[in-house]
Order: structure tokens, then sequence, then C-alpha cells
């Protein structure tokens, strides 16, 4: 992660701001977040007196909620803005209110806006807060990419070596640039799966494979990994002619399912388009993964907002991460 | 009889009469009385030992932004920007509000000029009544008035049948269109070059066919009316590629380059630095290569800045929320005298296009330093070294991407018609 002035946070703008060792010491903490999670009491001190703002320019049910569940479960004073109650409204700008709220002394900020590089933006302004971003733009989202990893990991093992295909609307995706950055990072491959309309330039310089023919890329994958596709708005730009057409070509259905080995998994950031980019049946088959993801991003939010704030780590993992407190 | 001013033992550059000799220049009554060795008496001398005695420059492509957005520049601060810059003559784009559309306000922009009187200021008359692009502006009205040359800048003339007719009547009079070159249906919602940066950013891009595509089609146009053609802030390997086809073909088809466009490149929004972002935006470095070449063959004969003030609450807002555009007119020099230390141009005609050049182009009475000529002056140390610090540029907006950098080169006096309007303080 990236330091920040106080030196005791770290921010979290993307995944390029962790290395391979910061993301399995992440996965092992979410690890046993997730036994606090499945606890009847779901309930740790870890960052009890510590406040966190979660600013949310962009509606978001799941993200938002995701992030207050994990601060709230590990004792963290959690607080919610967003954009429809908030000052913007008013007209006050982005950093005005950013500031605002950061002269209240939270010791984090989570951040969604639709704009990409509002958190680095941000950064340079704001002193003695973390900033985690929770999706900006078209840019990242690591706390979801973090969460897929989790929950690769759960159902496959080591995510090195192994063999994604994403489907979708990859140019405004921030999924997508959080996977391909952290693939890199952990040795995963990617396959894009998309029509030239919904790839972004020179994408191929992720390293990444690209497909056109969604059935030619599906032998071999590990996880299918379907994104939302926003129908109203990517037909009005001529990204594609009509739904019917885009689910023939690039949605999941059964037949294509079908096509894939016995593990490879289904997976889904959310929110889902059921018989647009994927069926009903396969978004509810065994191999789907989307609830795991789920509820996986209670467990590495509350690992992220751990480790990001440098409260003192459960005891599970202070054992593992003895004398090992400033390292990353 | 003493006479008013004489600069005492520069190295005299005046590329339009192939001057360049160490010399004294003597000046009276707002005019250049003569080059050579003066021994008479002045009533003030300025010393030009080690420095470049030059024509004063010639921004023709400026935004001052008066009236209407006084808090962005204004024809006052603007003037000092430009004198502190060796920029002595300079060319206001139409888009201001109310826009350059209507005689009443090019005379009262030349007024302003006036009253301010540091440096000669000639409008751009816009193309397009309220710069819509839909009809044309009484151009010989405006021309009568002032305006030097026509442009929407700041929009494209897009619709191709308006472009047609306007570089038809604009020609019947003599009279240059200057294209800002954009497709806007390739650009929208863009913030910087599309390519690789783009896509790891996450910000939309602006493809540089977007700027190819409307010149490809003025060309032809240019071709079909025998109109006079000069495309603004030329950024892209394609577009220079077209511009040196179609002057090589005959056509009346000139350009200028904006000093970033050959001094930076798309990795300067890295970080999302919107004191990096304008438009056209920084391209890649292959297209930056192809600016200087243009440059260096001929093909681009002008050098102008596309000063672009903006307040710093339009820049301090993320890079896909900022403003486009950044300020120029300090930084001309120094930032285009890389082109010489690079060996790209000598030194006289880098000063070629900033002076002489567009003079032509837009017949101003400036540029160069003939006896009679008016005194406009520009004196530089070519290899003085500063630091710019934002805070102390004289334009009221401070956007420029070279904060804190190092720069060569360093203007030392600025005469227009014979005065000292500015002089260095010595450090």
């Amino acid at each position: 992660m990236v330091d920040c002035p106080t030196r005791t946070m770290k921010h979290l703008f993307g995944m390029a701001d962790l290395t391979a060792a910061d993301i399995y010491h992440l996965l092992e903490m979410g690890e046993s977040m997730a036994s606090i999670n499945r606890r009847n009491i779901k309930k740790a001190p870890t960052l009890r007196g510590k406040t966190i703002i979660n600013l949310f320019f962009e509606n978001s049910t799941r993200t938002r909620t995701s992030f207050e569940i994990a601060g709230k479960r590990l004792s963290a004073d959690v607080i919610n803005i967003s954009a429809s109650t908030s000052a913007t409204k008013k007209g006050e700008t982005l950093l005005d209110t950013a500031q605002t709220l950061a002269a209240m002394q939270p010791h984090a900020l989570v951040i969604r806006h639709s704009v990409a590089g509002t958190c680095e933006f941000l950064a340079e302004y704001l002193d003695n807060t973390v900033i985690i971003n929770a999706g900006d733009g078209a840019h990242e989202h690591p706390t979801q990419v973090l969460t897929d990893l989790l929950t690769i990991q759960q159902s496959l093992g080591d995510i090195a070596g192994k063999t994604m295909t994403m489907v979708g609307d990859i140019a405004h995706s921030r999924v997508a640039r959080s996977h391909l950055v952290a693939a890199k990072i952990m040795g995963y491959h990617v396959r894009l799966v998309a029509p030239k309309t919904l790839l972004p330039a020179q994408v191929e310089r992720y390293g990444c494979e690209v497909f056109h023919d969604f059935d030619a890329a599906i032998p071999g994958s590990d996880m299918i990994y379907m994104l939302r596709v926003q129908n109203e708005r990517l037909a009005s730009s001529c990204s594609f002619p009509s739904v019917r057409e885009y689910h023939e070509a690039f949605g999941l259905h059964r037949a294509r399912q079908a096509l894939a080995g016995d593990h490879c998994l289904i997976m889904h950031p959310g929110p889902m388009n059921r018989g647009v980019e994927i069926a009903t049946d396969v978004a509810d088959s065994l191999n789907s993964r989307v609830l795991n993801q789920v509820e996986n991003g209670v467990s590495m939010r509350m690992a992220v907002l751990t480790h990001a704030i440098n409260a003192k780590p459960v005891a599970a993992v202070a054992a593992v991460e003895e004398g090992d407190d400033d390292e990353d | 009889m003493k006479i008013d001013l004489v600069i005492r033992q520069g190295r005299v550059i005046d590329p339009a009469h192939g001057v360049d000799d160490v010399a004294d220049v003597w000046i009276h009554d707002g005019c250049i009385a003569g080059i050579g060795s003066f021994d008479g008496k002045a009533k003030r001398e300025l010393d030009a030992h080690g420095l470049i005695v030059c024509p004063g420059l010639i921004d023709m492509h400026v935004h001052l932004r008066e009236p209407g957005a006084e808090w962005k520049e204004d024809i006052e601060s603007g003037s000092l920007a430009a004198v502190a810059g060796g920029v002595t003559s300079m060319c206001c784009m139409p888009n201001t509000s109310p826009c350059l559309d209507h005689a009443a306000v090019v005379m009262q922009v030349k007024m302003r000029a006036a009253q301010v009187g540091l440096c000669h200021i000639h409008p751009i008359g816009a193309v397009s009544r309220k710069l819509e692009g839909t009809e044309l502006t009484e151009m010989r009205e405006l021309s009568r008035a002032g305006a030097v040359a026509f442009s929407d800048d700041g929009k494209p003339i897009w619709h191709a049948g308006v472009m047609r007719k306007a570089l038809e009547y604009a020609s019947t009079f003599g009279f240059l269109v200057i294209q800002h070159a954009e497709e806007f249906q390739l650009t929208k919602g863009g913030s910087i070059n599309e390519g690789w940066i783009s896509t790891q950013l996450g910000v939309q891009g602006m493809p540089a066919e977007g700027e190819d595509c409307v010149i490809a089609r003025d060309v032809m146009l240019t071709r079909l009316t025998g109109g006079l053609y000069h495309v603004a802030h030329i950024s892209t390997a394609g577009a220079v590629a077209q511009v040196r086809a179609a002057q090589a073909e005959g056509l009346a088809v000139t350009t200028e380059a904006a000093p970033h466009h050959f001094a930076l490149t798309e990795e300067e929004v890295l970080g999302y630095r919107s004191d990096a972002k304008m438009s056209p935006p920084l391209r890649t470095e292959a297209d930056r290569q192809a600016v200087i070449e243009g440059l260096r063959d001929g093909t681009i004969s002008v050098i102008a800045t596309d000063h672009a003030p903006h307040h710093v609450d339009d820049k301090r807002c993320g890079l896909e929320c900022a403003a486009f555009g950044i300020v120029g007119l300090e930084t001309m020099l120094p930032i285009s005298l890389m082109l010489v230390r690079d060996g790209v141009l000598s030194m006289a005609e880098l000063i070629a296009k900033m002076t002489v050049n567009p003079a032509r182009l837009l017949n101003l009475p400036a540029g160069d330093l003939g006896q009679g000529a008016v005194a406009d002056v520009c004196i530089f140390d070519p290899d003085g070294e500063w630091v710019l610090d934002r805070n102390k540029l004289r334009s009221k907006s401070h956007n420029t991407p070279w904060h804190g950098k190092s720069m060569q080169g360093q203007v030392r006096y600025t005469v227009t018609a014979g005065t000292v309007v500015f002089e260095q303080e010595q450090a």
C-alpha cells in the first residue's frame, strides 16, 4: 500500500499499491475475518475507537453495505455519506467535501466516485486520513478483486497459474483493470472476451489474451468472470446493437457453460443483469460463486481496513505477523 | 539630438532580413532607427552583451478571457504575462463571452489593449455567429474592426458545408481560417490521448484520428475552395503528414505547434495531473517526434502557445473534471529553445517561427527589425537558467505543467514600440 504521511497508515488506491506478499497477507487475514463473520456474535474489538467514513458519490448497495458491516464488526464507528444527501448537491466541490470530513479526524475515508483518480487526487490534499478506493470511475476497484481472490483461493487453492476468462464491458470496468493489474502481481492468466467496442485501447499490453469468440476462450478456464453490462447506455453509444445479440454472442448461458471444465467457477461482481450477460440457471448453478464473493467482500474489507488503519490485528493474524508490522 | 533608446552589443538576429551579428540597435519615436555601430547619445541604454536581440515575439494563439471570464485572465494580466515572455504581439481567440462575433466586441478588445498599452493585441474573429458553427459572421466588418484572422477555436467548425463556405467567403477577402481540428463524435467524453495510458488510468481517451480526420476533410475543402487554411495547435504525426502533403501539392495550408506538444508526451498525465490536460491532448513520443520533424522541415512554420488560463478551482478537481488548457506565454521562449539546443533548428530559424513567420501569415506590422519598423524587441539570455514558480507567473492563472521545473533561456528586456515594458529583475 502507499504510505500516507502519518506512516502508520496506508492508502489503497489500486492493486499496484500491493505486492504479492501484501496480497497473501491480506488473504490470510481475510480467512480469519471470515471466521468472525460465521460466529454467532459477529464482533471483534480490532478497530475500537477508530472512525471510518464511507463517502459514496455513486449509488452502491453491496460495496457500501459491505464496508459498513466490515467496519462495524471490527467495532469501528462507521459513518455513511452518500452523494444524494451530501453537500455536493449544494454546489460544494469534491475537495471541500472531502477536506471538511477529513477535518473531523476520521482514521479512514472509503471513497467511491464516478471519476477515475479521485482517491489519488484527494490524497494530495488530505493529511492524517487513510484513503481506501471503493471504486473510481473506470479505473480500479481493489477491494472487489481481493474479495475475488479469496473466493478463488477457497475453491481452487492458490491463484497463481490459474486462468480467468473475463467477459463483457472491459472498457468501462474498474474491476477488469484491477484484475489485469493483479494478474501480473499474482501470476494468473486473464483472457478477455468482448466485442471490440467494449475493449479499451491497447489492452493486450497488460499481458492478457483477447478473444472475440467466447466459446473459444472457455476451454482451460478455471473461472469465468462475467461483468455487468449497462445495456441502456451501451446500446445508445453503439457499443452493441441489442441485448438479444449481446446475450447470444457474449452472454453466459447453459450451453456455453457446458464447454467449461467441471471445476470452472462462475463469478460476477454484481449487480447481475439476469438474461443479459448471465442466464439465470448459470447464475444459480452449483459452480456459481456469486454469493461467496459477496460474503468474502465483508471479510476482505475487514482485512483491508485493519491493515490500512494498522490497528492491532486479530489474534490469529498477529501470530503469523509477529515482528513484521511495518514491512508492507 | 539624443535618440530614445539604444541596445548595445547584443547578438542581433532578425530573420526577416537575414541579420545575425553583434551590433547596436537604436530606436527613436517608437521605430527602429538603425542597426550597426551607434556612436551618438541616447536617453536610455540597455547593455545586451551576451544576450540575443530579436524582434518582439508574436504568439498567434492565446486566450485572454476578457470579456467574460476575467477571474481567469484579463487583457492587462495577459499583457503582463506576454511581455514577461518576450511577446509583443499576440492574437486572442474569440471564445470569450460575449464572443468575438461582432465588431463592437472586437473593438472593445482593441480599446482595452490600447488602454493597457503593454503589447499589441490582434483579435481573431469568430467564423460563426455565437461560435455555433451554423451561420457565418460578418468577417469583412470584423476585419475592419481589427480582426486579423478567423476561427471558432475551442470548438471545431464541424459542419462540412459551413467549413466550405467559411473557406470560400474568408478567402474572398484574403482572410485566413484557423481550425481547431477535433471531431467531437470521436473525442466526446475524453480527457487525454487515447492509448495505453488512458487505458491504465481508466480515463476516456481522445484518439489521434479525432484530429486527423478533420484535417483530411479540410484539406479537401481547401483544394475545392482555394481557401487559406491554418491548423491550430497541431499534435499528431498523422496531422503533420497531411499538412506536409497539402503543402507539397501547393495548397495554402499552414500550421502551428504549441511548445507543450513538442516538449511533453502523454506520460505527463500519469498520476492524474490535471495541469497536463489540454485539447488537443499531449500525445505519444512518436507524435512528439513528428511535430519536431515538422518544425525542422518547415511544415510547421509557427510556434504559438494556446495560452489557456484557468482558475485553480477549474483545475483542482481531478483529471476528468478539470478544464482543458495550460498557460503558455511565459514559458514559450525557454521551452522552445530546446529545439536549438537539440539541433533541430538554428537560433534564427526558431526566432522566425515566433516572429516573421506569423507576421507574414497574418499580415501583422511586426516581426522584424528593419529600419522604420515598429520597435518591438525581445532581449533574452539563451542560457539563463531559472526555476519556474507558478506563483510568480504574471498571468492570473497558474495552470502549468512546468511548476518547479528548471528553465533554460530567460527574457531580460521586452520593448514594445520603443518603450521598455518589461525588465527581468536580476537575482
